[in-house]
């Protein structure tokens, strides 16, 4: 088997949580991603799916190495990138690029479009044949903008037209691996459909591969090969998309799943809800032993004591010490 | 006679760029007990509806014309160019509301105690003590623990779905007979998102009130609604009892939505039939069809059709349509 395009093992990033006050000390660590192990194909996408908190944009922001790691091993193409430099990982962002949720605040209000995808060939001193010009107006035409659109800035475009400006960008060095960070929360539902087809064809042109991180259920399943579910930093469950949302083993995966509406009345009113008691722990304090077991309604006294690794059940790995 | 009734509701802002047509013409009734949800994208008018008549836009620059009739215990009252201590005495009484967004609608300086209290003694002329009890009461109700104590306690002491669940009991201080919600879950988690929808449906039963959805979510509406009104480009476009419209669905804009969405109940990798095109621009919208743009059955129609304005037609009992498709159907009363 070949080697996979990226391999994350046992991740970790904290965050220091000062005290109050400017000279006191730290209070504690915030463990945003505690332990996170995936492994990512050539072509593959992942979906990262978590409720807000649960460390999931930190995991993929940690990855492209937009924050240290505190612990834990990030291979890429076999390359150990954890430990790299700035400088050092200069060459490789040519391969590693990001859709950030907000096409407002991750474009530059002052610069033309033109200037903003022109940037990325600037910076890593790429001169396409045809000239820049000529490639970011490719680039647009691609996204599904037009050539004129150039010497536009930012605020002239509507927020869908927006994001697709952040793909040309990401997209403009032809890279291996994109996260996409939310990437349609921001959008209205007509304009969400239009930016995941965009998202899907461009990836199945170029042959790249995502780490597609978002809240919302039905749309990671939509365009995800396989989705591991976050909760407090940890991975509770990861498996095929198909298997996961037909069977998930995961207490946690089955509640989140049977909170997500169906938009049809006759089957959304009869269908069986979870609904989970109780309030996210702090991920300063997590929970010994599961981290979900606070709010399990399956938990037993194992569950409180002895925290779970994921274990293959089905087609699945899950972190659970009695899984469905 | 509806509970609430609206007439020709119609909003322009004025702003440099021109005048914005944000509400053109929206009637439609709300009776007792039921839940209308409203539903639209960005800009399509389904929130500034509400807050027109509720006297929440901005006094300058602000047109409304119309008339939003409102049943109380002193008869029928038109909402529209009413005083604004006349409305005073109203909203957070017979009409109460709950927004998107807990955070920036609850006080951070005060106590969510002294909040739900000033929301009762504004309309009621009671001892302070009453209205504390009130509060205790509701709090418990919508599932605050330790309500006694809560009382204390500063907004940002609370997790995102414990303060909307604390702008719900500020909501029923004063026993409202309409319920606004505007997007109220869509700030939240999915899990909490059932928690609060389920709370909604149970303090609706028990206190028997009208509620307005506002929202964008389709599979919220599904499980919460009893009617939907469809809006687009500050037009009511279509308006259905909640399986009729996602059984047939008649609209070309309401369709497109439907068939727009993943769902998590058909599988994965499977296309989505995205509407092509932007939303309009409410500047300068004109008086034709405000989606033929985008629509793909634009050319079933003679030429120039979708340039003049649909009337707003019932095509069956209780299913209207703002679309030139079902001129040639019989009106039905």
């Amino acid at each position: 088997m070949n080697q996979p395009l990226l391999e994350v093992t046992n991740l970790e990033k904290f965050f220091p949580v000062a005290g109050s006050g400017i000279f006191s000390r730290e209070r504690g660590t915030n463990k945003a991603v505690n332990g996170i192990s995936f492994t990512l194909n050539e072509g593959e996408t992942l979906g990262l799916v978590g409720e807000s908190g649960c460390g999931k944009s930190t995991a993929g922001r940690t990855i492209l190495k937009l924050y240290d790691p505190t612990s834990g091993s990030i291979k890429f193409e076999g390359e150990e990138i954890s430990g790299y430099s700035h400088s050092k990982m200069k060459p490789l962002r040519t391969k590693m690029q990001m859709i950030f949720q907000d096409p407002q605040s991750s474009l530059n209000p002052r610069q033309s479009v033109g200037a903003i995808i022109g940037a990325s060939f600037e910076v890593h001193n790429i001169k396409p044949e045809e000239g820049v010009k000529r490639a970011v107006q490719e680039l647009l035409e691609r996204v599904g903008l037009n050539a004129e659109h150039y010497d536009r800035y930012p605020h002239e475009f509507s927020g869908g037209q927006r994001q697709r400006i952040g793909i040309a960008r990401a997209i403009a060095l032809k890279p291996k691996f994109i996260v996409c960070d939310e990437p349609v929360s921001a959008l209205d539902v007509s304009i969400q459909a239009q930016v995941v087809n965009l998202l899907t064809d461009i990836r199945d042109d170029f042959g790249m591969s995502y780490l597609f991180i978002a809240h919302d259920l039905s749309v990671v399943q939509h365009i995800s090969d396989r989705v591991g579910v976050m909760y407090l930093g940890k991975i509770m469950e990861i498996a095929p998309t198909d298997s996961i949302y037909s069977t998930p083993h995961h207490p946690y995966t089955k509640a989140l799943l049977s909170a997500v509406p169906i938009p049809d009345p006759k089957l959304e009113r009869k269908r069986e809800q979870i609904v989970l008691t109780g309030e996210l722990p702090s991920p300063m304090n997590p929970p010994t032993g599961c981290v979900f077991s606070t709010r399990c309604w399956k938990a037993q006294a194992k569950c409180f004591e002895v925290e779970p690794i994921l274990q293959k059940v089905g087609k699945a790995e899950v972190a659970c010490h009695f899984p469905e | 006679m509806a509970l609430l009734s609206v007439r020709d509701l119609r909003v322009q802002f004025a702003t440099p760029d021109g005048i914005v047509d944000a509400v053109s013409g929206v009637s439609f009734d709300l009776k007792e007990g039921e839940t209308l949800a409203i539903v639209g994208e960005s800009g399509s008018g389904k929130s500034v509806t509400n807050l027109a008549y509720m006297g929440l836009l901005p006094k300058t620059r602000t047109t409304i014309t119309g008339s939003v009739v409102l049943k109380t215990e002193d008869g029928e009252v038109d909402l529209i160019g009413m005083s604004v201590e006349d409305l005073r005495k109203i909203r957070g009484k017979d009409v109460a509301m709950i927004f998107q967004d807990p955070m920036s609608a609850l006080h951070p300086y005060y106590s969510i105690g002294d909040q739900l209290i000033e929301a009762h003694q504004a309309h009621n002329e009671v001892a302070k003590e009453v209205s504390r009890d009130r509060a205790i009461e509701l709090l418990a109700l919508v599932g605050v623990a330790n309500p006694d104590e809560r009382l204390k306690a500063y907004p940002h002491q609370f997790s995102g779905g414990m303060r909307q669940r604390v702008m719900i009991a500020m909501a029923l201080m004063n026993n409202p007979k309409v319920l606004i919600a505007d997007e109220p879950t869509t700030a939240l988690d999915v899990t909490v998102q059932a928690q609060i929808l389920k709370l909604l449906r149970d303090i609706q039963a028990k206190f028997k009130m009208a509620v307005i959805l506002i929202t964008h979510d389709l599979g919220v509406v599904a499980g919460a609604a009893d009617r939907v009104n469809v809006m687009y480009g500050g037009r009511l476009v279509e308006s259905a009892s909640v399986n009729d419209l996602y059984e047939n669905p008649l609209m070309p804009y309401t369709v497109g939505l439907l068939d727009s969405i993943p769902r998590m109940d058909q599988g994965h990798g499977k296309r989505l039939r995205a509407i092509p095109g932007q939303p309009p621009s409410l500047i300068q919208l004109g008086s034709g069809c405000a989606f033929a743009a985008r629509c793909s059955r634009k050319s079933e129609l003679p030429n120039g059709k979708c340039e003049t304005s649909p009337e707003l037609k019932a095509v069956s009992a209780g299913h209207l349509v703002r679309c030139h498709l079902y001129d040639s159907k019989e009106s039905v009363k």
